[in-house]
């Protein structure tokens, strides 16, 4: 008799230990999917931090949708005729080495940095919004760089130059991007960990 | 102490590295067929060789110079017979001639890459000012150098 009256009360204890396996389960998915929406929110508010310096003239003129460079923060055409060429170092006989050296220089005011050259047209980001310019840069037939690789792209000298951008030749401060470089690696390597979301904007 | 080689030849100057290059072979050397137009990389007056290629040399620190090969105006031949020198004789194209060194070595650079360049190479490639406007003559010149140099 006691087993036959026990066996409906060990039902419904497996009943309620299933029930509450489920609920426990179910608020735990449902506690890592808001975990990985705030993640994913907090890339997406990082690249919009990172967009800042990228849209800015320091790497805009260079990220050109033209045949010619840009310069100035006005983002006026290079002076003096100065093309793309076919190699994106300027034209055969006038290349971007003819006046642009390794370093800024202080004698003539014209900016240098190593490997001076412009960004290839694939890589033009003029009129795309920080979400555009984020899917364009993870867009192999665009950017073309996994994840991983932006850091090492960050750490060349012709990118750090943006943020040093040297006196021009009347002695006026250029201006650089207002996130400083070490704050903008923070943020790239933290976006990167976080999957590089982008906005949708 | 900086180790040049200009004109083929070594040479060894007491000058900070940020110098730039023209002041270098101008008071250094005593090379003063070199020429101060703007002082900021615009106008192509100081337009020297690096390693062949085309440099202003106003914005060029004598640094970066060290082992590389410099040729002015004075090395681009011992005669006068490189065929820029020559087409620019033959064509007469300076008027005043200060910018002419610079529209010269320029000019030998391009050939140099564009055997036969388009007046288009041209455009893109010579961007040299010249204030008396010879620019007509320096556009034949260069076609009649192009000639000399098949």
């Amino acid at each position: 008799m006691s087993k036959d009256k026990s066996v409906p009360a060990i039902r419904q204890l497996c009943v309620g230990m299933a029930v509450s396996i489920v609920i426990a389960t179910g608020a735990v998915v449902s506690v890592q999917n808001a975990a990985a929406q705030n993640r994913l929110e907090e890339g997406r508010e990082e690249f919009r931090q990172m967009a800042t310096v990228l849209q800015h003239p320091r790497c805009m003129n260079c990220h050109v949708r033209a045949d010619f460079p840009r310069q100035g923060d006005d983002r006026r055409r290079h002076s003096m005729n100065v093309t793309r060429g076919p190699a994106d170092r300027g034209a055969p006989g006038l290349h971007c080495s003819t006046c642009h050296q390794s370093s800024n220089q202080a004698a003539s005011g014209v900016p240098g940095a190593p490997d001076w050259h412009l960004a290839p047209l694939r890589m033009a980001w003029d009129g795309l919004s920080a979400g555009e310019l984020c899917r364009a840069l993870l867009d192999p037939a665009r950017g073309g760089m996994k994840p991983n690789q932006f850091i090492p792209h960050f750490q060349t000298g012709l990118v750090r130059w943006a943020f040093s951008p040297g006196a021009g030749p009347h002695g006026e401060m250029r201006n650089a991007p207002a996130v400083p470089y070490e704050r903008f690696m923070a943020l790239t390597r933290e976006w990167v960990e976080r999957g590089a979301p982008c906005p949708d904007q | 102490m900086i180790k040049l080689n200009v004109n083929g030849r070594a040479a060894t100057v007491d000058a900070d590295p940020d110098t730039p290059l023209l002041w270098v072979l101008r008071e250094h050397l005593g090379l003063t067929g070199t020429k101060y137009g703007c002082g900021i990389a615009a106008c192509g007056a100081c337009t020297v060789h690096v390693d062949g290629g085309a440099v202003r040399s106003c914005s060029f620190p004598v640094g970066e110079a060290k082992d590389r090969k410099i040729t002015t105006i004075e090395g681009l031949s011992h005669n006068r017979s490189h065929p820029v020198q020559k087409a620019w004789i033959a064509e007469q194209v300076p008027q005043c001639g200060y910018c002419q060194s610079g529209m010269i070595m320029a000019v030998a650079a391009l050939l140099a890459e564009k055997p036969r360049p388009t007046d288009a190479d041209i455009d893109a490639a010579i961007t040299n000012i010249c204030r008396c406007g010879t620019y007509q003559r320096i556009r034949k010149a260069i076609h009649v150098a192009a000639g000399f140099s098949q």
